[in-house]
């Protein structure tokens, strides 16, 4: 009796030390919370004052559905800090790096948000995801915050928000840059969509692709939908779109449930010509997916890991070496928006002593003038309302790598 | 007529402890001696603690086991939005429209209440818990096909069943706004939502839950959830009983739902799916059935969790189920019990006396 009493008390001392060490990991703001993944660069960041460094936070799902994508981010980030740090940083100060998981949600990324601000956050480079993103940018807009995510590409993200930018396309641009490019390069193409209706990222591609579509005279033979919890079986939606005579079959949607048609479609003898848009990157690192269900695979992205520019080829084989992966375009965007706030936060002239509402309004005056080259594109610009604009490209999965499709 | 003065006591204490701590909190936050973290989640903290209880009327009191709470905090939220939204020019106090909201919300969250309950409630045991699971789901994809805008002539809907019209069949005048967009969701909804707000949405249900639990309706509900037949043998109306238990209960997640929504500028119906049930029925379980302050705590403390594991990062999740299963075993543990009671005193004589 005594023995399982004592057993008990240990095991709620424990549980008590968990909780001390939770309280710590989130009150206190030294290096230990920073992320740690490779030493000597953080490490060396951590050493100088506290009060000249810029804080970078940013959020997204690192556990869950979305998972590819927030890690993508998170290496990403990661990259461009050592790379700023170990070069003197930015005006000569360094840059401490934070990144808080959100599980794809909206009141888990505001929690998140919340947590960097009482870490003492200048700026936020995210979120990763468009539900979490619009969100949090409420909660930025209202409370001066700079925010600039890389990849959530809904307009609702930046609609009457002047300090919120993005470094991807917007919904609407790769619905019609999709329409665009099929009407340019496949015109004669009779198309099958298969989007999903309960998700406000493929839901949204497909209003604008079809409705390009309309204008530039593209025939939409077929269109088919799935919810989050019928997207394990697309037999019906794959039948349908073969017998329409459907040669090309866009999916705006995420990698997940496109692994399944591409298996399910090869497993009927279906074999028309797949366009997606940057949802389906990160399909080749998808754990037990088989690459050559993707070969011919055409993805619309502004990103390829095989260009053969020197940065794309440096954060290419950096990525390869700390994270022995190949990057996707999710850890390009938040690369560039990384160094895209260095060049602004240049620009201005800003330190780190200046208060996150200062900074803010600082860049807000910075980023339209700004031309910004990166992985991701040359010479993008931004307008005023925070959207960016740069070339759409096409890559398409040869031999389980992207290849550019011109 | 000892135990009567004692459920009395534990009545008081509940409403004067959340009165204290609701004092306490809003004066930290407003010097400022809050973390924004904790600051951030004292809504939703409130909204969870309505579920809860209100969850706990059904599972706890009324002994049916409802799979679909979440159903009803959607259909909540999402009449809350849209009836702020609408309203935003023509009340321009947030006060009232935050009040109104919460009120239609349950109202409409208890017209789907009744719909469900009528022929549910027929069923009971695994087969009820089934058919609220799937009124879940069914509310989740409705709202996915729900198209809502409002301008000057008023709210536009759109039934959007084949998946194939869009926000521009609404046909909104310049000056109106979509609310509600589908699988989209509600975006762009202005945050009205408070700490007090939230307080006394749960000082309202504790007064709704705890006199209809003592009042004689509640002691007819509690006998049908002791011994069904035994309680119609002396001429308990079993439907009306029970409906006004699942009713009072969907109600009541209806305000809590249109709170959470309105205090967040993007709303997914998907975010109400069956794992939000489930995280409702954890509060209710661990906090002991038919126990409501045990759901209060059990509510906050599971809410507060998970943001303040921040500090495990990747392993924050793990954790958490981790902590879950061990309070679990040790509140269910005869030991464990023992040493609480030996502890606290009144409990001690609380149990002499039933013994």
């Amino acid at each position: 009796m005594k023995r399982v009493k004592k057993v008990m008390a240990l095991v709620l001392v424990a549980v008590m030390c968990m909780c001390l060490f939770a309280g710590c990991g989130s009150s206190n703001d030294s290096a230990s919370s920073t992320t740690a993944a490779p030493a000597a660069d953080s490490s060396t960041a951590a050493d100088t004052t506290a009060a000249g460094t810029f804080k970078i936070g940013s959020i997204g799902p690192v556990t869950g559905d979305a998972a590819i994508y927030g890690t993508a981010v998170k290496n990403g980030g990661q990259i461009a800090v050592d790379e700023i740090n170990a070069n003197g940083g930015i005006n000569g100060y360094q840059i401490e790096w934070k990144f808080e998981d959100d599980v794809a949600d909206g009141e888990t990324a505001v929690n998140a948000y919340n947590n960097l601000m009482d870490w003492g956050m200048h700026i936020l480079a995210g979120p990763t995801t468009t539900g979490s993103s619009i969100s949090v940018s409420a909660k930025a807009f209202e409370e001066r915050v700079f925010m600039m995510t890389p990849s959530a590409s809904s307009t609702d993200v930046t609609a009457g928000k002047d300090n919120v930018y993005q470094l991807c396309f917007t919904d609407p641009n790769q619905g019609s840059g999709s329409a665009t490019y099929i009407k340019a390069n496949m015109p004669d193409s009779k198309i099958a969509v298969i989007y999903r209706n309960d998700d406000a990222y493929s839901q949204g591609i497909r209003d604008t692709f079809v409705s390009t579509s309309a204008t530039e005279g593209l025939e939409i033979v077929y269109e088919g939908t799935f919810t989050k919890d019928t997207a394990t079986d697309f037999s019906v939606q794959l039948n349908a779109a073969q017998a329409a005579g459907a040669d090309l079959v866009f999916l705006p949607i995420y990698y997940q449930p496109a692994s399944v048609i591409f298996s399910q479609a090869k497993a009927m003898g279906y074999a028309p010509t797949f366009f997606g848009v940057d949802g389906m990157d990160g399909i080749l690192t998808l754990e037990g997916f088989d690459t050559s269900l993707a070969e011919g695979v055409m993805v619309l992205t502004p990103f390829s890991a095989d260009a053969q520019d020197e940065k794309t080829q440096n954060f290419v084989s950096e990525y390869k070496e700390k994270f022995n992966d190949v990057p996707n375009q999710f850890a390009a965007d938040e690369y560039d928006v990384i160094y895209a706030l260095k060049a602004a936060l240049e620009a201005a002239n800003c330190t780190p002593d200046m208060s996150a509402e200062e900074l803010c309004e600082a860049l807000v005056s910075t980023f339209p003038t700004l031309t910004f080259d990166g992985l991701t594109g040359k010479g993008m610009t931004w307008s005023a309302n925070g959207e960016v604009s740069k070339m759409p490209a096409a890559v398409v999965i040869k031999d389980g790598t992207y290849v550019s499709a011109n | 007529m000892k135990r009567q003065t004692k459920t009395k006591i534990i009545d008081f204490a509940t409403y004067i402890g959340i009165v204290i701590v609701f004092i306490i909190m809003n004066t930290l936050k407003s010097n400022g001696m809050l973390t924004r973290s904790m600051t951030g989640q004292l809504v939703p903290i409130c909204c969870y603690i309505v579920m809860a209880v209100s969850l706990n009327l059904t599972v706890g009191i009324l002994g049916e086991l409802s799979l679909g709470h979440a159903g009803f905090m959607s259909v909540g939220a999402f009449t809350g939005v849209v009836t702020a939204m609408s309203l935003q020019a023509a009340i321009p106090s947030e006060g009232v429209r935050l009040a109104l909201a919460i009120v239609m919300g349950a109202i409409f969250a208890a017209v789907a209440g009744t719909l469900v309950g009528i022929p549910v409630l027929r069923l009971h045991g695994d087969y009820l818990a089934i058919v609220t699971l799937a009124f879940g789901e069914i509310i989740k994809e409705l709202i996915n096909c729900l198209i809502i805008g409002h301008d000057e002539n008023g709210l536009h809907i759109i039934f959007n069943a084949t998946g194939s019209r869009s926000v521009a069949d609404l046909g909104l005048t310049e000056t109106g706004r979509v609310l509600i967009k589908g699988a989209q969701g509600a975006t762009g909804t202005q945050t009205i939502a408070n700490f007090t707000a939230g307080f006394i949405l749960i000082m309202i249900t504790l007064v709704v839950v705890l006199n209809l639990v003592r009042s004689r309706s509640g002691r007819a509900i509690m006998a049908l959830r002791d011994n069904r037949i035994a309680a119609e043998s002396v001429g308990i109306n079993v439907t009306k009983y029970k409906l006004m238990a699942f009713v009072t209960s969907a109600a009541l997640a209806g305000g809590a739902g249109a709170l959470y929504g309105l205090n967040f500028s993007n709303l997914v119906s998907s975010k109400f799916d069956f794992n939000t049930s489930i995280l409702v029925l954890v509060f209710v379980v661990l906090g002991g059935l038919g126990n409501i302050w045990g759901s209060i705590i059990a509510a906050a403390v599971l809410t507060i969790l998970p943001e303040a594991l921040r500090g495990f990062a990747d392993y924050r999740m793990l954790i958490y189920a981790i902590v879950l299963i061990i309070v679990m075993l040790t509140t269910n543990d005869p030991q464990m019990k023992a040493l609480i009671s030996k502890l606290i005193p009144i409990r001690k004589k609380g149990e002499a006396g039933n013994g």
